[in-house]
Order: C-alpha cells, then sequence, then structure tokens
C-alpha cells in the first residue's frame, strides 16, 4: 500500500490546487461587476451631490494615497509611520513648480511622482534593512525630518503659513478649474482611476505575487530565488510615487500646500484609514479614506475633539474585534452567506 | 565659552535623565512582552495630570504629588494591560502599533476634554527653585534634583533587577518566556507587574518633568518619538542601554538646540536614523 498513491486523496489534492489557482488572481484578470459598479459610484456622487463635490475630490486623493500605503503595508508588509513624507514631496514639488512659473498641471503630476519616487527609493535602502521595529522607526525619523526641513526651508516652502499663490493652468489647455470643484473632482477622478489600474495591474503581476510571498515569508523566498531587498525596494519606490502623485493632486486642486501634508498625524491617519478599509486589498484604502474623510466633515464639524476620541476607539475595536477592516468584514459575511447556500 | 558649555551639558543631563524615567517602562514593555507601545507617552501624562490637579485644586505640596503620580499611574497602567493589552502581545507589530495610536488619540481627546487644550502651570515650592553656585558654575537647583532622583531611582531599579526574586523573575521571562513558565514562572503577573512599574515610572517621570518638558494634551503625541527613540537606540529589555541612550539623547538635543536653532529638532532625528542603521540593535541590545 505504501507508496502507491491513494486515487481520492490525488483527487483531494488536486481539487486543493485548482481551489488554490481560482483564488489566486491570475495576472491578467478582468474587471469584475462589482469593482465596475464601484467605480461607478464617484461618477453618480459627482452628478448627485454637486455641493459635495469639493470633498468628494478630497476622498478620491486621499483614497489614492491610502492606496500607496496598502502597496507598502498591505502587499509588502513594510509598517511606515512616514508616508506622508512622500505626499508631502509630491506636493511641494507640483506647489513649487506652479509657483515659479510652470503651471501645466499633467507635467507637474509627473515631475511631482518623479521626485517622491527619487526619494522613496533612497529611503527604500535605508528602511529595508532591519526588522519591524527598526523600519517603523526609520520612516517615521525620515517624516519627522522632512518635516522639520519643510519648517527650516521656509523662504522655500513658505514654512507653517504653507505654499500659496499656487495657480495652475487650464487642463489640456480647457478646462479651467472652477470654484465649485468641478473639474478638480472630475480631473482627480480621472488621475485616480487611472493610476489605480496601473497599482492593480502590477499587484496583480508575477512582481505584486513575490512581494506578497515576501509578506508571507520573507525568509523562505530566496530560497526560491526571489531577490527580497531588490523587491521590497521596488515596490517602496512605486508606493513613493504613487504617494506624490496624490500629494501633487492635493496641491493642485487646492492650490496651496499646507506644512501638514508632510506631518505624523496625516501618516497616522492614513495608517487607520487603511486598517479601517482593510488592508491588502487595493480597495480598502478607498472605503476607508471614503468613510474617514466623511465621517471627519461629520463629526469634527460637531466637536473636534470628540472626533479625536471616536477615531481612537474605532481604531482600539478594529484591532482587537474587527480583523480585516470593513471589507474583511464583508468578505467574511459573504463567505458565511455562500457556506449557507451551499 | 567653557562654562557656557558645561551648563548646555548639565541641561542636557538633566533633560536626559527625565527622558531616561519615562522611557524606562517602554524598555520593558518593548524587551519583555516585544509589545510596540506607541502610547507610553500617555501613562506619563497621567501622571503630570494628577500632579498639576493635586496642586492646583487640593493645595498638595508638590513632592507629595508625586507618589500619587507614580500610583495613579501604575494603576491605570496595570488595569489597561489587564484588559486590553494583553490580548496583543502575540499579535503583529502593525497591530500592536495601530492599538496604541488609537490610545494616543483617546488619551488627547479625553486629556483636552477634562483639563482643556492650554499649557498646565506648575508651581516648584521655593527651595527647587533657582540656582546654586558650584565650583564657579551656575546650575538650575530642579535641574540637580532631577539628575538626583533619577540617580536614585536608576540605583533602586537595577538592584531590584539584580538582586531581587522578582527582578530574576523578570529577567527570566525576558530571556524567554516559555521556558521561565515552565520553570513555574508566573510570566502573565510578570508582565503585568512590570507594565504597571513601567507605567507608574512613566507617570513620576511626567509629573517631574512638567516644569522641564511641559504639560499638554498632546504631550504623549509631542514626546513619542524621543521614548520610541531612547528604547530602540538603547536597545530594549536592559537599564543601562537607555540611560545612556536617553543621556546622548538629551544632550544633543540641549545642544542642537542651544548652538544650532537654526536647525533645531532636525539633529535629533537625523541622529536617531544614523544610529538606527549602524546598530540596528540597538546600542546594548542583545543580538536577535
Amino acid at each position: 500500500m505504501a507508496g502507491v498513491p491513494d486515487a481520492s486523496a490525488v483527487a483531494t489534492v488536486s481539487a486543493v490546487h485548482v481551489q488554490a489557482r481560482a483564488r489566486i488572481a491570475l495576472p491578467n484578470d478582468r474587471f469584475t461587476l462589482l469593482e465596475i459598479a464601484f467605480w461607478l459610484l464617484p461618477v453618480i456622487a459627482f452628478f448627485a451631490f454637486p455641493n459635495y463635490r469639493v470633498l468628494g475630490s478630497q476622498v478620491l486623493i486621499t483614497g489614492l494615497f491610502a492606496v500607496s500605503l496598502d502597496l507598502i503595508l498591505g502587499y509588502a508588509g513594510i509598517v511606515s509611520l512616514g508616508h506622508a513624507a512622500f505626499f508631502g514631496i509630491g506636493a511641494y514639488a507640483a506647489g513649487l513648480l506652479a509657483v515659479h512659473g510652470w503651471h501645466e498641471p499633467i507635467s507637474g503630476l509627473l515631475v511631482a511622482a518623479i521626485a517622491a519616487a527619487v526619494a522613496g527609493y533612497l529611503a527604500s535602502f535605508l528602511v529595508v534593512r532591519g526588522g519591524d521595529l527598526t523600519r517603523l522607526m526609520v520612516t517615521l525619523g525620515l517624516g519627522l525630518m522632512l518635516w522639520e526641513a519643510a519648517n527650516k526651508a521656509a523662504f522655500v516652502t513658505g514654512g507653517v503659513d504653507g505654499l500659496s499663490g499656487v495657480t495652475i493652468a487650464p487642463i489640456l489647455g480647457l478646462f479651467r478649474f472652477d470654484i465649485g470643484g468641478r473639474t478638480a473632482f472630475v480631473y482627480a477622478l480621472v488621475v485616480v482611476f487611472v493610476v489605480f489600474v496601473i497599482v492593480r495591474r502590477i499587484v496583480h503581476s508575477p512582481f505584486g505575487l513575490s512581494v506578497r510571498g515576501i509578506r508571507e515569508g520573507g525568509k523562505r523566498m530566496p530560497a526560491i530565488g526571489a531577490p527580497v531587498a531588490k523587491r521590497l525596494r521596488t515596490i517602496f519606490t512605486i508606493g513613493a510615487a504613487v504617494a506624490g502623485i496624490a500629494g501633487a493632486l492635493i496641491a493642485q486642486t487646492t492650490q496651496f500646500v499646507g506644512i501638514d501634508t508632510l506631518g505624523f498625524p496625516r501618516s497616522a491617519e492614513l495608517l487607520i484609514m487603511l486598517v479601517l478599509g482593510g488592508a491588502g486589498r487595493l480597495y480598502g484604502g478607498l472605503v476607508g479614506a471614503a468613510i474617514f474623510i466623511i465621517a471627519q466633515d461629520y463629526l469634527s464639524g460637531i466637536d473636534p475633539v470628540y472626533w479625536e476620541f471616536w477615531i481612537g476607539f474605532l481604531l482600539v475595536v478594529v484591532v482587537l474585534f474587527a480583523h480585516g477592516g470593513i471589507l474583511g468584514g464583508l468578505d467574511a459575511l459573504r463567505e458565511r452567506w455562500a457556506r449557507r447556500a451551499r | 565659552m567653557i562654562g557656557n558649555f558645561i551648563g548646555v551639558l548639565f541641561d542636557g543631563l538633566a533633560y536626559g535623565s527625565l527622558l531616561f524615567i519615562i522611557a524606562v517602562g517602554l524598555s520593558v514593555t518593548l524587551g519583555l512582552m516585544n509589545f510596540v507601545n506607541l502610547a507610553h507617552g500617555a501613562f506619563a501624562m497621567v501622571g503630570g495630570y494628577v500632579c498639576v490637579m493635586l496642586m492646583t485644586r487640593a493645595g498638595v505640596p508638590f513632592l507629595a504629588t508625586l507618589p500619587v503620580a507614580f500610583v495613579a499611574a501604575a494603576v491605570v497602567g496595570l488595569v489597561l494591560e489587564r484588559a486590553l493589552y494583553q490580548r496583543l502581545y502575540k499579535s503583529s507589530p502593525l497591530d500592536q502599533v495601530l492599538f496604541s495610536i488609537g490610545i494616543v488619540f483617546m488619551s488627547i481627546a479625553i486629556a483636552t476634554y477634562w483639563f482643556g487644550a492650554s499649557q498646565q502651570p506648575v508651581s516648584l515650592p521655593s527651595y527647587l527653585r533657582g540656582q546654586v553656585h558650584v565650583l564657579g558654575l551656575d546650575l538650575g537647583v530642579y535641574r540637580l534634583f532631577l539628575i538626583v532622583v533619577v540617580a536614585l531611582l536608576t540605583l533602586a531599579l537595577q538592584y531590584l533587577l539584580d538582586r531581587t526574586r522578582f527582578g530574576s523573575q523578570v529577567r527570566a521571562s525576558v530571556d524567554n518566556a516559555t521556558a521561565a513558565a515552565g520553570l513555574g514562572i508566573n510570566v502573565n503577573r510578570v508582565f503585568a507587574l512590570t507594565f504597571a512599574l513601567g507605567s507608574g515610572l512613566a507617570g513620576l517621570g511626567g509629573g517631574l518633568g512638567i516644569d522641564v518638558l511641559g504639560l499638554d494634551p498632546t504631550f504623549p503625541l509631542k514626546y513619542m518619538v524621543y521614548f520610541l527613540l531612547v528604547v530602540s537606540v538603547g536597545g530594549s529589555g536592559t537599564i543601562k542601554g537607555p540611560l545612556i541612550a536617553a543621556l546622548i539623547l538629551g544632550v544633543f538635543d540641549v545642544a542642537g538646540k542651544y548652538y544650532l536653532p537654526q536647525v533645531g529638532g532636525f539633529v535629533i532625528y537625523a541622529l536617531m536614523v544614523v544610529l538606527l542603521l549602524v546598530f540596528p540593535a540597538g546600542l546594548y541590545g542583545r543580538r536577535a
């Protein structure tokens, strides 16, 4: 009997394989119906809530920022407390460009992305070394250093007063930024969507899979020939570039860059949004950012102190009881429902 | 010039010893439970507010408020440890970080709600104010007092860890919690007591530090980096490491702000990144 594979066991194993293959997203996967429906939401919001377009573009941009952290945290498993640094670099790059006479927005985005990517690439050498605690401290330290630098270099950045006088030319020479936020919303939506599609493609590529593999077992990946440090550096750089684009969008749509774009509270809030929505699933960042910003807009209107308390409370509850955030909870519900249906 | 330098050095040492007394508990939490507790400053804030409220509302003298600050922070620490923290010892660092950021935000909101957002004033008793003339130098009495208190506390802690039964239980649990539990040490109880002790020391430091560090609801966030820095540079789970790291940090911070005001806090952050990269396990860290 020994050595002869049992027929039913083989069947089980291959069934498991098929299941596993079905669960791992294939590199060329398409948008599902649910995803298409999701992306229709902002379009509906644009027409349904014309008074909230400014808030809406904030949601979209912050959502993109959260997606950029998701690449680093949710997919690569690098805990970063200084991700706002790259957001801020992007914002200042785009803002300074516009202040000093280059008003074209799309090239501004690209410059911001490149600036943030270069900074991210340089930082990644420091971040990839060391364990979780070291990474946490190094990202925190880099973020604080940058804040301090922007604060002291007031002659360039405007210091705590922020950088004002950011004037942006009409997009493609056609669409002027208006006070109601119509152009800003559409511009943000288009850019966020395009970047999201690229990020989604990266995540579902073999490269994305190997990054996830590093998250699951960093010590085992070298055994199958994956260059761990190089992969992590690459994904960190990509995350920084995307954060830079988000920062540039904020600078261009609000026509102002505040020093708080670099601050620690922003990095912390971003972590909260991502965890609230559910890390490691791209859409978690978007959902979390939407809920966070809408709740903030509503609750801090009542009392800013209460807002801070509830956000802390929420965070504690999510960590203790609601692992996986909102999308994780929905997944669990759907799974239970599917099991019952069977 | 030289006198100036010694004055800066002295202020730096006083500042550093304050950082040490607050952060030493964090070092234990990190070394013992591997818990990344960003909310450690909140316990110091508890101590600070206990001191201020006792002084201003109940008229208790400053020195008498300090033990109360210690006890209050220790009790808060113990309750939180049993109710919440202990559930997360086995969680990922990310969960611990998020959880403790949540605690920080809540503590800031609660402090603002109860005590208002402004800086709390402290009036030190007259015998702790002013300057003394030692060897041709003018030294602040309060800073001298701080250094002496911290030196005594450090000796007491060292004694507690090295010479008592509880201390050897703590060291055994740090080295290998599983084996320690196997030898009949109640590791959970050791964890809880050490957490309470660390929180208490932080509360004491918060009370002592009102005059130097200030006290307002954003305290836990403002000094979070400093405490983390002391621990991660000093290496966790020892007393000597954080002490030396805190003193270096204190001196560099004060000197940086004194001699290079245009650079300010930059010195500290740069120092931190460099030290972390050169000594990934801390100055006195045990090699993992």
